[in-house]
């Protein structure tokens, strides 16, 4: 029934994209998962009246976050070509995208961390410090914890603009479902296949934000 | 115990400085329940958190449990943290964790193995009476069962000092008085020594042995609470007993009832301490031919005796007013008479 209504559609085909945006979705999540955390922190307790109050190092990674924030994506890709060469070997397929993917979303990522930490109680991180609690033991025993929905929530934000990152990477050639529906859909006038990838990517957004959604609810006990 | 000495803070804002601390001495001894009293903004929240270096003096020293808190750094200010522990007015909970959690924190942070940890939080939370919501979250606790929990939290890393920011000022009365019934219990259990902030004078009253009242950075009058109540020195202290012993009806009471007396006197007496539970009236009565009408009374225990005020009317002969005057002089009562 599908050859008759879709009959441009490999299924094999659209298969074999999913998984490449699954991969380059998954991958690059976990790194901008990693260096927003770090950068959020650091952003955060770099900051005025903060525990390593530090202007300079404020100022400075403030305005890496900013200007890679700034840049659109699309952009983005072609800049980072040689980065990418030099990292990947290539800058074709899947794994090309990933350095771009995780430069565009970690600065992303960063804000919403240090948003995050700043909605922390400061009256905690008080009490924290007046029981003796070393600055890792308040990173990682407070500050984490108590800012954990908000980073789930953030994460689940981010991921699914990752998604959309990943078909703008497929159309400069990165694989995935959105190189399909560019390449065998829009350039070809395969309609179906446009729509099937569409659908898809929808279904992976969905299932993305409720496990988000579900997760920062389990979290919060406020 | 606590050494503060000739302790200065100021604050440097754009718009100028701020001295919010201004040359304050103190001491308080081992054991004892001392507290501060003032307004918002008299600089006791900064005196007490440069008790535990969260603030650092800009001159003086502030020394406390053999700490030299106003110059240690870096771990060793952390390992005397864990002996001069804190409850805050909002609580400062985990939401995160469970009361159980929340609890063991500070334990954690001082490297206790987990089997020791637990038992250390289970009989925590039998001392200050919360069986039965180990396993809740904060959000799930009351007021006043949250403040328990910052409590038995403070307690863990067995400290020598507790001070207490304004630790009861976010509960409604009833609570109030459970709290600080807990913390006189704590202090008498544990012998530890108590400091604490507030601008309730009903708090002092009922729980201190000792107080300094502050006022615009300084410290005004110290002394034991019973003397500060017999005889308060300054104006600020004046106005936070009359907290206490005077509830803001009696005033109107007494502007009503000036006008309703044709003839004899209206007398205030206030007690202190012994005087307080002696049959003063019986003795009056008995030996001086006036009536006595009582009009208002108000006794208010504190934790070195009572205090109290008793509006009464007396009606006679004026020499006999005279003569029973002379006599509630003589008995070490204070004695104000409202209208001749």
């Amino acid at each position: 029934m599908t050859e008759s209504l879709l009959p441009n559609v490999d299924w094999e085909i659209m298969w074999k994209a999913t998984v490449e945006t699954l991969f380059m979705t998954g991958f690059s999540i976990i790194f901008t998962f990693i260096l927003g955390i770090i950068l959020g922190i650091t952003l955060f307790l770099t900051g005025k009246g903060n525990m390593w109050n530090n202007a300079f190092v404020n100022k400075v990674i403030s305005a890496i976050v900013n200007i890679f924030r700034s840049i659109p994506f699309i952009i983005l890709l072609v800049l980072l070509i040689p980065l990418t060469t030099f990292l990947i070997g290539t800058m074709i397929g899947p794994k090309a995208a990933l350095p771009s993917l995780i430069i565009g979303a970690a600065p992303f990522y960063a804000r919403l961390v240090e948003i995050g930490l700043r909605e922390v109680d400061k009256g905690v991180i008080e009490a924290a410090k007046s029981m003796g609690a070393k600055p890792t033991t308040i990173i990682f025993k407070v500050l984490l914890p108590e800012s954990m929905p908000a980073l789930v929530s953030g994460i689940t934000v981010t991921t699914i603009a990752l998604v959309g990152s990943t078909a703008m990477a497929g159309i400069i050639g990165a694989g995935g479902l959105g190189n399909l529906a560019y390449l065998q859909g829009f350039q070809r006038g395969n309609g179906d296949v446009t729509l099937v990838s569409t659908i898809i990517v929808l279904i992976i957004v969905f299932i993305i934000q409720f496990i988000g959604d579900y997760i920062t609810k389990k979290l919060d006990k406020r | 115990m606590i050494n503060v000495n000739a302790v200065k803070k100021i604050y440097t804002s754009r718009s100028g400085k701020v001295t919010a601390v201004d040359h304050v001495d103190l001491t308080i001894h081992s054991g004892e329940i001392f507290g501060i009293i003032g307004y918002s903004g008299a600089g006791k929240s900064t005196l007490i958190r440069m008790l535990n270096g969260l603030e650092i003096p800009t001159e003086g020293s502030v020394s406390v449990a053999g700490h030299e808190v106003s110059k240690i750094k870096g771990s060793k200010l952390r390992k005397a943290r864990q002996e001069i522990s804190m409850i805050f007015q909002h609580f400062n909970l985990l939401w995160s964790r469970t009361v159980k959690e929340n609890i063991a924190f500070p334990l954690e942070i001082a490297g206790v193995k987990k089997s020791a940890r637990e038992k250390k939080v289970l009989e925590l939370i039998k001392l200050v009476g919360l069986e039965g919501r180990e396993d809740a979250y904060p959000s799930q606790l009351s007021g006043g069962q949250k403040q328990r929990v910052g409590i038995a939290r403070a307690l863990a890393s067995d400290p020598k000092v507790l001070l207490c920011d304004e630790a009861t000022s976010a509960l409604d009365p009833q609570t109030t008085d459970a709290i600080l019934d807990l913390l006189v219990d704590i202090n008498k259990r544990l012998g530890l020594t108590i400091v604490l902030i507030t601008h309730e004078m009903h708090v002092i009253r009922k729980i201190c042995h000792r107080v300094a009242v502050m006022e615009e950075g300084n410290v005004v009058e110290t002394g034991p609470v019973i003397d500060v109540f017999k005889k308060p020195k300054k104006e600020i202290t004046k106005r936070f007993v009359q907290q206490v012993i005077e509830p803001e009806e009696a005033k109107d009471t007494i502007d009503h009832l000036i006008a309703q007396y044709k003839t004899g006197s209206l007398v205030m007496l206030g007690f202190v301490g012994e005087s307080a539970e002696q049959p003063v009236i019986t003795n009056l009565i008995r030996s001086f031919s006036v009536s006595v009408n009582i009009i208002q009374g108000k006794i208010s225990p504190t934790q070195n005796g009572s205090y109290g005020t008793l509006y009464i009317h007396m009606d006679g002969e004026k020499e006999e007013i005279e003569k029973a005057i002379q006599y509630l002089h003589s008995q070490e009562i204070s004695v104000e008479v409202i209208e001749g």
